[in-house]
């Protein structure tokens, strides 16, 4: 019934437009020929814009708090839209600023919509907030904090949260060492050496690689990459566990690549030429310039393109989900299996669940530790970057 | 405060011949902390340019976009005072900006046509006005501004190709028919020249001297031979101050300010 | 000062075009090193999963018999025991219980089926024999795409020998739902689910986010409170997309009660998790639009919001475009936030409305790749194929709507 009366709303809306537009059309092309403050078609807009809202407001309401029965709802959207109509249009002269009221209207539209944003921040703040407080209103927060046995589902549950900080860590500190050297180096040389054809096919390139969901990294991580670290590992004789942190490292390494080289080309494009050609005066070689001049001048730049490289792997959840394991255990060991943060949160509230248990809760405390690494590191990041620029403005 | 010496105060002779259509009291214009144009009077005749001369940086396109309020799109502008178009106040509460701008009309230092259609450009303020009753009305008015503003004959074939593909000077034309297509009284220019070859110029420049006949019209120049040229009154801008307002003629002969006199004769600016 | 042009330490010199020579392939290795990982992985996902577009008949002689199945109700027949019959009478030589078992297990449960509709469809067919095409298993058609089996399966190599065995297209791989026997499997009921759960991001996340980059680039004041928007905007593209999926359970499922497993609240999430994305290139598009424009309107009286909507926006949108398939594409291949608000259960139906519990591709792909049986290995492969082809298509598009509309002003 919602659907049908959001139907009829659009009905009626358009109804309102051409009966409001047609009113100040012959109000233009009476004898007297006033001259109207606004074009018939912002009567036409400003009536139809009024109906619509009123009526999708009502809808709306009606949606949540069905105080009337569903069959109603349809009359009910008429009934509001008829009375809203009626009155704007009865109130169509030639002196109506219908423009700038049906303007003042938009502009409130707008400002909602980017209000949206904020409720957003504001929904995952409360919902991870309000859960994590239910959480540690059960488990005191030192244990979870500075607990190194992290079993959910055990008896007794314990919840101690280093085993997955530190597995975590594991995995993005493999990512970042394989992400760093190739994005960066891929960067250089997209901005100083390649041709402007060159780049033109391997910008896309990085950017297909940059598309590939996670799920498919993942399952490439899982089925592919792992047995082969393994088998390469047995053959040196070392204990590989079959979901090695090192499989899930590498792989999320690569996922990193293009977030690390767009970034970082962008900003060693935006040191300006005229420090290169300082230095290219002065008899330099190519590399000696990036390397003593523009990489220098690129870094806090590329300092805060690492920041947010970390801040995505650390939230990056397919991969580890699919390659690294459930087993919480606190080894730095690339070869051994670790899990991550996102793992368990994950693997906590996929299937049935319910609601109270401590165990469900403590995914919503996980999702809030992980809220704010992130977003610390993307907020200093960006303010870097900010700096940064400002310099070359 | 030695800058703010009293600016000349004579009556040029043009304002006797016509009937005075924009004026200025005591206006102050800030941007944000900088004082753009400080304590400015001046009243500008109809059917007659105005030119506004000075160095850079002197406040003369400041005061300009002020006479259409176009400094109101910058939100650190503040402006005091007043600036009356036909003895009524621009400023007031009740007025429409966007009515007022189909008043006063503007042609750019570069030419900015819409990316659309010949056509499309200059019927676009007409629509949004609602001056036109129905599609051949629109018509003669297009192509009625596109003649006043010389243009039609180069153009009157391909009305419905793109405006941006005309060159510099016919762009510039372009948007004068543009400014036109609405029946403004008043046509500010800010240095609509600047950006096309002597050729283009001179051809917007007679086009200037013809539009004179029925418009106030009041152009922003760096050329002082431009001001010379086509102007009847010359307005000199120094440092924010309006120092000198005279008829051009004079103004160029026998300045009276020791600044106008320096700048005219290329001492600085 | 003597002239000494000419007469450089040449060694010294060879050594630094050395280590510029060095530092320039580091370059050139590091790109090719990704590019080479791009290739792997495309190349490995192909090898594993164009298996799964074949599959096997076996092409036997059918019995209708009209004991067992009645004109009158057709469906209700006992197709099951017509195909038994079918294929022990390929082999008169088994006798043996178990091995008898197994041979009836080489056929998928989907042959029965067929069979029935087909009877369906002509019932004239009723108490003819038929030459039917029996869909196999999916142990006996990895048997036969040649997989490593623990004992070899002679039946199955006889029936090969006498040419009874077909190979064909698997159109139900896109034309049925889930299945728990790999070889009945397909990917249409996760397509539909991303359809309706994408148009329902794109629908919410388009118009909110280019409402909001009109309002931020071109109306709003320069003030503190815009600051907050931009900062949060900035920093919410940047939060983990499993964090919104913990929004969706808390707020959509848990206070508003929204269904568990429906395309409505994946939309929803979606829409969230995209809306950063979309706001940040309208917003670069709009910027790019020269100021110019907006003040030519201006100048012919234009107002504001007629300035913005007749010219600025019109002409920002190719960007906006790009942005949106951008961000549509995000969409389609996201899956963490999706688990938490349940869209990972298994279901079999192809979901018909936005309320309908349903589950999505990238979803699919992990639900698969879980699955114990070999052969759903290499149907997630399959899907994964069908999955990164729309994806790619959706970022040429982008790319050629970027490259097309690029415009300097």
């Amino acid at each position: 019934m919602t659907l049908w009366s959001l139907i009829v709303l659009v009905a009626l809306t358009a109804l309102a437009y051409a009966t409001a537009r047609t009113k100040a059309l012959r109000l233009r092309d009476t004898a007297n020929a006033v001259t109207l403050h606004s074009l018939p078609n912002y009567h036409g807009y400003y009536s139809a814009t009024l109906v619509f809202l009123s009526g999708l407001f009502g809808v709306i309401t009606l949606a949540v708090f069905n105080p009337v029965g569903a069959w109603l709802m349809p009359a009910a959207t008429v009934a509001i839209c008829a009375v809203v109509g009626y009155a704007s249009l009865s109130r169509i002269r030639s002196s109506l600023r219908a423009r700038n009221k049906f303007e003042q209207i938009s502009l409130y539209v707008l400002v909602a919509c980017s209000i949206v944003a904020i409720l957003t921040t504001v929904g995952i703040f409360a919902s991870v907030a309000l859960e994590s407080f239910r959480f540690f209103s059960e488990i005191n927060p030192f244990q979870f904090l500075f607990g190194i046995n992290w079993s959910p589902t055990g008896e007794p549950a314990s919840f101690g949260f280093i085993p997955l900080l530190v597995g975590t860590l594991l995995i993005t500190t493999i990512a970042i060492a394989v992400a760093t050297p190739l994005g960066l180096f891929s960067a250089i040389y997209m901005a100083e050496y390649a041709s402007s054809d060159l780049r033109r096919i391997l910008k896309p390139l990085l950017e297909l690689l940059a598309g590939i969901p996670t799920v498919v990294l993942g399952f490439f991580a899982a089925l592919t990459v792992a047995p082969l670290i393994r088998s390469t590992g047995e053959s040196f004789g070392l204990v590989v566990a079959s979901e090695s942190a090192l499989a899930a490292g590498l792989v999320m390494g690569m996922m990193i690549v293009p977030l690390i080289s767009s970034l970082s080309d962008d900003i060693i494009n935006a040191v300006p030429q005229s420090l290169r050609d300082g230095s290219y005066a002065m008899g330099a070689t190519k590399s000696e310039t990036i390397t003593k001049v523009v990489l220098p001048a690129a870094l806090p730049g590329i300092v805060s393109a690492i920041m947010l490289a970390v801040s995505r792997a650390i939230g990056e959840t397919m991969i580890v989900v699919m390659a690294a394991g459930l087993a919480a255990n606190l080894t730095i060991n690339p070869l051994a299996a670790v899990t991550t943060i996102t793992v368990q949160i994950a693997s906590l509230l996929v299937g049935d669940q319910e609601f109270d248990s401590a165990k469900t809760l403590s995914a919503f405390a996980l999702g809030f530790v992980l809220f704010f690494i992130t977003l610390a590191l993307n907020y200093f990041a960006l303010r870097f970057v900010q700096k940064y620029k400002e310099q070359y403005d | 405060m030695d800058q703010m010496s009293p600016q000349i105060i004579t009556t040029p002779k043009i304002m006797s011949e016509r009937t005075i259509r924009i004026s200025a009291e005591d206006v102050n214009i800030y941007y944000g902390e900088k004082h753009a144009i400080k304590n400015l009077s001046v009243n500008i005749p109809d059917r007659a340019v105005s030119a506004f001369i000075g160095p850079s940086g002197c406040g003369k396109s400041t005061f300009l976009r002020a006479i259409n309020r176009m400094n109101d799109t910058i939100p650190s502008c503040r402006i005091t005072g007043d600036v009356k178009l036909d003895g009524k106040s621009i400023y007031d509460k009740d007025v429409d900006v966007v009515q007022l701008r189909s008043h006063v009309g503007m042609v750019f230092q570069k030419p900015n046509p819409f990316p659309k259609s010949i056509f499309e450009n200059v019927a676009y303020g007409p629509r949004i006005h609602g001056l036109a009753k129905n599609k051949t009305d629109l018509e003669e008015m297009v192509v009625s501004s596109l003649k006043k503003a010389g243009l039609f004959e180069e153009v009157k074939d391909r009305l419905h190709q793109s405006g941006t593909g005309l060159s510099g000077g016919q762009q510039q034309r372009l948007c004068i028919a543009r400014a036109i297509a609405v029946n403004p009284e008043v046509i500010l220019m800010d240095e609509p020249c600047s950006a096309l070859d002597p050729i283009a110029t001179a051809r917007i420049e007679e086009l200037i001297d013809e539009l004179r006949q029925n418009y106030c019209i009041v152009i922003v120049t760096h050329s002082m031979q431009q001001a010379a040229r086509v102007s009847q009154l010359t307005a000199f801008f120094h440092l924010g101050i309006l120092v000198e307002t005279g008829d051009t003629n004079e103004m160029f002969t026998t300045p009276k300010d020791k600044r106008t006199q320096d700048y005219i004769t290329g001492r600085f600016g | 000062m003597t002239n000494s042009f000419g007469k450089d330490d040449k060694t010294f010199l060879a050594k630094r075009y050395s280590a510029e020579r060095r530092f320039k392939f580091y370059g050139g290795a590091a790109l090719a090193i990704t590019t080479a990982f791009l290739v792997f992985l495309l190349v490995d996902i192909c090898r594993k999963g164009v298996p799964a577009f074949i599959e096997h008949h076996v092409s036997i002689p059918v019995l209708i018999d009209p004991a067992k199945v009645d004109a009158k109700d057709v469906a209700a027949g006992d197709f099951e025991g017509l195909v038994k019959d079918a294929i022990r009478a390929q082999f008169p030589e088994i006798t043996d219980r178990v091995e008898k078992k197994k041979l009836v297990g080489l056929l998928s449960q989907s042959a029965s089926n067929d069979l029935r509709q087909a009877v369906i469809d002509n019932p004239k067919l009723i108490g003819q024999t038929i030459t039917s095409s029996l869909l196999l298993s999916d142990n006996a058609d990895l048997y036969l795409k040649g997989a490593e089996a623990d004992e070899k399966i002679a039946s199955l190599d006889k029936l090969r020998a006498q040419n009874k065995i077909e190979s064909a297209f698997a159109w139900r791989f896109f034309t049925n739902g889930d299945s728990r026997e790999p070889e009945q499997a397909g990917i249409l009921g996760a397509l539909i689910g991303s359809l309706l759960t994408v148009a329902i991001a794109l629908s919410l996340s388009l118009p909110l986010g280019v409402a909001a980059a009109v309002y931020l680039e071109q109306f709003a004041p320069k003030n503190r409170w815009t600051d907050v928007i931009e900062v949060n905007i900035n920093n919410l593209a940047a939060v983990p997309s499993i964090i919104f999926g913990l929004l969706g359970l808390a707020i959509f499922l848990n206070v508003f009660g929204l269904p568990r497993s429906a395309p409505l609240v994946g939309g929803l999430v979606l829409a969230l998790l995209v809306l950063p994305t979309i706001i940040i290139a309208a917003r670069a598009a709009l910027r790019a639009v020269p100021p110019s424009i907006k003040e030519a309107a201006l100048g012919v009286g234009a107002s504001q919001q007629q300035a913005v909507f007749h010219h600025v926006l019109p002409l920002a949108l190719p960007g906006i475009m790009t942005g949106a398939i951008l961000g549509l594409a995000r969409a389609f291949g996201e899956t963490a936030p999706l688990l938490m608000i349940g869209m990972v259960a298994f279901i079999a139906d192809v979901p018909h409305g936005f309320t309908d519990a349903a589950t999505v591709l990238p979803v699919q792909v992990f639900l698969w790749s879980d699955l114990p049986e070999i052969a759903f290995q290499s149907k997630t492969a399959a899907a994964i194929m069908v999955l990164i082809v729309v994806l790619f298509a959706l970022n040429a598009i982008a790319i050629y709507l970027r490259r097309k509309f690029e415009r300097r002003w």
